[in-house]
């Protein structure tokens, strides 16, 4: 199942590498294309051993729509004990419980609300990847745009002051030399040479 | 003033950044800070692990300063910390429960025959769905209730003479004075 998801992101990437027009840009996109191949690469690798029987392992399902909600659901919970897993990914035991505990909860007939409930009572916000919006994380939610903000002002006070400065006024005597130099009041460059 | 300021504003910014940094390396991300504290504990019912007739559930750790430990035989600081088990076991301040968490009956009660029993009762969980109540993620892990059945505080990981004598023993000590 993974796989194919894998394999679709993988065309959805090449299309980019189909118009190339000068060199510079060709070897640009061949290093871009390696780049990307070699983190496809490490993917596969990465998710090769873990997707061995594991995921969805010996639970049915109605419908495909409910295997998709499943599924759809684990993904956004983490493993406590493989930290930068999922519970869909994690080969841990307490995934194994876990998954097991999520599909009899399904089966049961419970809203996600109610399976994400029964989590959070047990393991914390931990488990959400998703974290909800309260006091103690409103700065990891609101943070990046309170710094733009202050960004954009900056920026803001900085062209002000860049125009407020005042062009620089020349003298009548000044004037004078000026035009003496450039040859006529209007100057023309053509007819100079 | 405003001249400073320019190299003042970037400083204090490196000074945050290189605090928050340092918090963030002496923060251990394996302690998960446990929702249930300050809660009442789980209600359970399981077998005991050695009279598997007889059943042990919360009710029997409710009205008495209690500890809830939870082990398994194939986890290996479970036997690092069972020393010191047997040491509080042995200083008579607190009754100690077990969760035999997701293990073999015979293991299990081979391990306590081998190594002692610092247990009033053990719990036999064998599919870990009371450990799931618990909050458990990975043995062992300790919590310690008090009179009312509410859980005080959890320790997660081995427990130690250090955390017996700064964290455990205070604590009991101070749950057990308040009426």
């Amino acid at each position: 199942m993974i796989k194919e998801t894998l394999n679709n992101s993988s065309c959805r990437r090449t299309p980019a590498s189909s118009t190339l027009k000068t060199d510079d840009t060709r070897i640009k996109h061949n290093i871009l294309i390696s780049l990307v191949s070699v983190l496809l690469l490490c993917l596969l690798i990465c998710a090769g051993p873990t997707q061995a029987g594991v995921t969805l392992e010996a639970f049915k399902f109605d419908s495909k729509a409910e295997e998709q909600h499943f599924k759809d659901l684990i993904e956004e919970l983490r493993c406590l004990v493989c930290q930068n897993q999922s519970l869909a990914d994690s080969d841990a035991e307490l995934a194994h419980d876990l998954r097991a505990e999520v599909y009899d909860m399904i089966q049961a007939g419970k809203n996600n609300e109610e399976i994400v409930a029964f989590l959070v009572a047990r393991y914390g916000d931990f488990v959400l990847y998703n974290p909800p919006v309260k006091p103690s994380t409103w700065l990891i939610w609101f943070g990046p745009f309170v710094l733009l903000l202050i960004a954009a002002i900056l920026l803001l006070r900085t062209l002000r002051r860049q125009k407020s400065i005042p062009a620089t006024e020349i003298t009548p005597e000044e004037r004078a030399r000026l035009d003496a130099i450039l040859g006529s009041t209007q100057p023309e460059q053509d007819k100079k040479t | 003033m405003t001249r400073y300021l320019r190299y003042l504003v970037p400083l204090a910014i490196f000074v945050v950044l290189v605090a928050f940094l340092y918090r963030g390396l002496s923060l251990d991300p394996k302690r998960v800070p446990s929702p249930l504290v300050g809660k009442p504990m789980p209600q359970f019912s399981l077998p005991r692990l050695k009279d598997p007739a007889a059943t042990l559930s919360d009710a029997d750790l409710r009205g008495k300063v209690s500890i809830l430990n939870i082990w398994a035989t194939w986890c290996v600081s479970c036997r690092a910390e069972h020393e010191v088990l047997l040491l509080l076991a042995k200083s008579g301040k607190v009754d100690i429960y077990g969760l035999n968490y997701k293990d073999e009956r015979v293991k299990a009660k081979q391990w306590l025959a081998q190594l002692g029993d610092p247990y009033v009762a053990n719990a036999f969980d064998e599919d870990g769905r009371t450990g799931i109540d618990w909050g458990v993620y990975g043995a062992p892990e300790t919590f310690i209730m008090d009179r009312e059945g509410v859980i005080r505080h959890k320790h997660i990981g081995p427990l130690t003479v250090d955390a017996l004598n700064n964290e455990i023993l205070p604590l009991i000590a101070e749950l057990q004075s308040t009426p």
